[in-house]
């Protein structure tokens, strides 16, 4: 028995083998990863992290975890191909052989060809945190390349370090693939109270030591600019090997590839979604563990229900924690409730509501779009 | 070092010694604790380390934090007064010998 071999040691590759084994499967798991050391948490990275620097709180489990769980952890090792015909592993002149294959690849940093692109810092590994908790130490202004979550979770550090922070978004607002305009709109005022530059709808044209140009002609000078334009998902080992791609490793509801022995989870996947119906990828810590668990239960199980696990979200920006339970489409409706809270809306079908420190609210929707019918609009009223 | 001891709703109980400055949950999940599931990687955002704290100990843990009550609100077992989060009790000198109960699954 060849076992199961995981590629990409991250959130979802570590869930996906912590699960064979408490789903009770007994033969091996390999966990192939190319970073090095434990497989860890991204999320505290553009947070609590850059603050603390403590790198042992970011491990998910200690070493002695993988012994005892009779896990093979092989980090630092990089997989170079798949032989599908063969069912092998191919990482430099080993191979290793799988009975099923999961694809936990995750994704890269989008690196746009922006002349001077080489004065960027990104933020996606523990080594890019830690060189960029580094460079923070010694400069006073901080340039964030793109307004999505990550970067203004590193600009609210920033800021809060009493450094000067200039955003520049290409976008005409923030945050604006995840969340309701008026949501954006809240997060460039907070921001901006907080003494931040939000520059919107001016990409980025040129980089450079001390700073970069926007397509304005406008200029923004820092010591330290943050790359965080968004992410390219880890297609290519699926691709060279046949599989079919599509914005992400194309799988069906039972999360399994055009091959029914390869999975794939998290980041890298493109997956059928049980409300929209639309293939969408995820890139959340909820995907890609409702992914692994559903995939470790399925091989030791065999198949079952469709995915449809709520996607879930959140945010920490200076002492605002958004939270976003459920799936919008772009071209959903929104509507403002009292409390700044936002629902997004098809027809009368809440899709998500976005909450700023409202777990109440947000755990409330959670529950209430899990059950067997969709949550409407005047079921998100009811009391509870 | 810490001795914290996590008590199964069955009675198994089972003695781990903590770092100070982890959290409890950190604690239980490097040691393998039935019960803990801990989703969110301690971010507040699951109930899945919900524990009941021993009656003996529920001043030295203090308060819950902010947001935390709602959370446990939506937790799979019930909410008791002495219910907390795991991941937002923070491993102290003061805890040597801390007793806490796991819910039911
Ligand atoms: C700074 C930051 C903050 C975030 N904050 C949040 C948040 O607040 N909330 C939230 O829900 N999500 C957040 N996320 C997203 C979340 O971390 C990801 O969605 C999650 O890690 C995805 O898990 P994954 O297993 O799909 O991929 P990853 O965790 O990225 O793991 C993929 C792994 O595969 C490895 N790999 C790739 N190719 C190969 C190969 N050929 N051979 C071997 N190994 C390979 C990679 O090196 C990587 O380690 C954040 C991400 C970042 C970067």
């Amino acid at each position: 028995m060849s076992g199961v071999v995981i590629i990409g040691a991250g959130q979802g590759g570590f869930q996906a083998a912590a699960s064979l084994r408490s789903e009770g499967y007994s033969g091996p798991v390999l966990l192939i990863g190319e970073e090095a050391g434990l497989p860890y948490q991204r999320p505290p990275l553009s947070k609590t992290y850059l603050k603390s620097g403590d790198e042992g709180a970011l491990a998910l489990r200690p070493a002695a975890f993988y012994e005892t769980q009779n896990i093979t952890l092989r980090t630092g090792l990089r997989a170079d191909r798949i032989d599908r015909a063969r069912q092998v592993v191919v990482c430099g002149d080993t191979e290793f052989p799988y009975d099923h294959l999961i694809l936990a690849t995750g994704t890269r940093n989008l690196r746009p060809p922006i002349p001077g692109i080489e004065h960027a810092l990104d933020l996606r590994t523990l080594a890019d945190a830690a060189r960029l908790r580094g460079a923070l130490d010694g400069v006073q202004r901080v340039g964030v390349i793109g307004g999505g979550f990550i970067g203004l979770e590193f600009a609210a550090v920033a800021r809060s370090l009493g450094r000067e922070v200039t955003v520049a978004e290409a976008a005409p607002r923030l945050m604006a693939r995840a969340v309701s305009p008026a949501m954006s709109e809240r997060f460039a005022a907070k921001h901006r109270e907080m003494g931040t530059e939000i520059i919107l709808g001016d990409g980025v044209t040129a980089i450079d030591a001390v700073g970069f140009t926007l397509s304005s002609g406008r200029r923004v000078n820092a010591d330290l600019i943050l790359l965080a334009a968004g992410v390219r998902p880890n297609t290519e080992l699926a691709w060279e090997a046949g599989l079919e791609v599509a914005n992400g490793i194309l799988v069906n509801d039972q999360l399994l590839t055009s091959d029914p022995a390869i999975s794939a989870l998290g980041d890298c996947a493109s997956f059928p979604d049980h409300r929209s119906h639309h293939l969408i990828r995820l890139e959340s810590v909820q995907a890609a563990a409702d992914h692994a668990r559903l995939i470790a239960k399925r091989i030791v199980h065999g198949p079952s229900a469709p995915y449809h696990a709520v996607p879930w979200f959140w945010s920490d920006q200076a002492d605002w924690k958004l939270q976003i339970a459920g799936l919008a489409r772009p071209e959903d409706s929104a509507e403002i409730l009292p409390d700044g809270s936002v629902i997004r809306l098809k027809g009368d079908i809440v899709t998500a509501v976005e909450t700023v420190n409202n777990a109440k609210v947000h755990m409330m929707a959670r529950k209430r779009m899990a059950g067997a019918t969709p949550m409407t609009r005047e079921s998100f009223a009811a009391p509870v | 070092m810490v001795a914290i001891t996590f008590i199964q709703p069955d009675g198994a109980s089972q003695t781990v010694t903590a770092t100070v400055g982890d959290s409890v949950m950190q604690t239980a999940l490097n040691n393998n604790i039935d019960g803990i599931f801990a989703e969110c990687g301690g971010a507040m955002m699951c109930a899945t380390c919900h524990c009941y704290v021993d009656d003996a100990w529920t001043d030295a843990t203090g308060e819950r934090v902010d947001g935390e009550e709602d959370m446990l609100d939506c937790a799979e077992a019930e909410m008791r007064p002495t219910s907390r989060l795991t991941c937002q009790i923070k491993v102290t000198d003061a805890l040597d010998g801390l007793v806490v109960h796991l819910p039911e699954a």
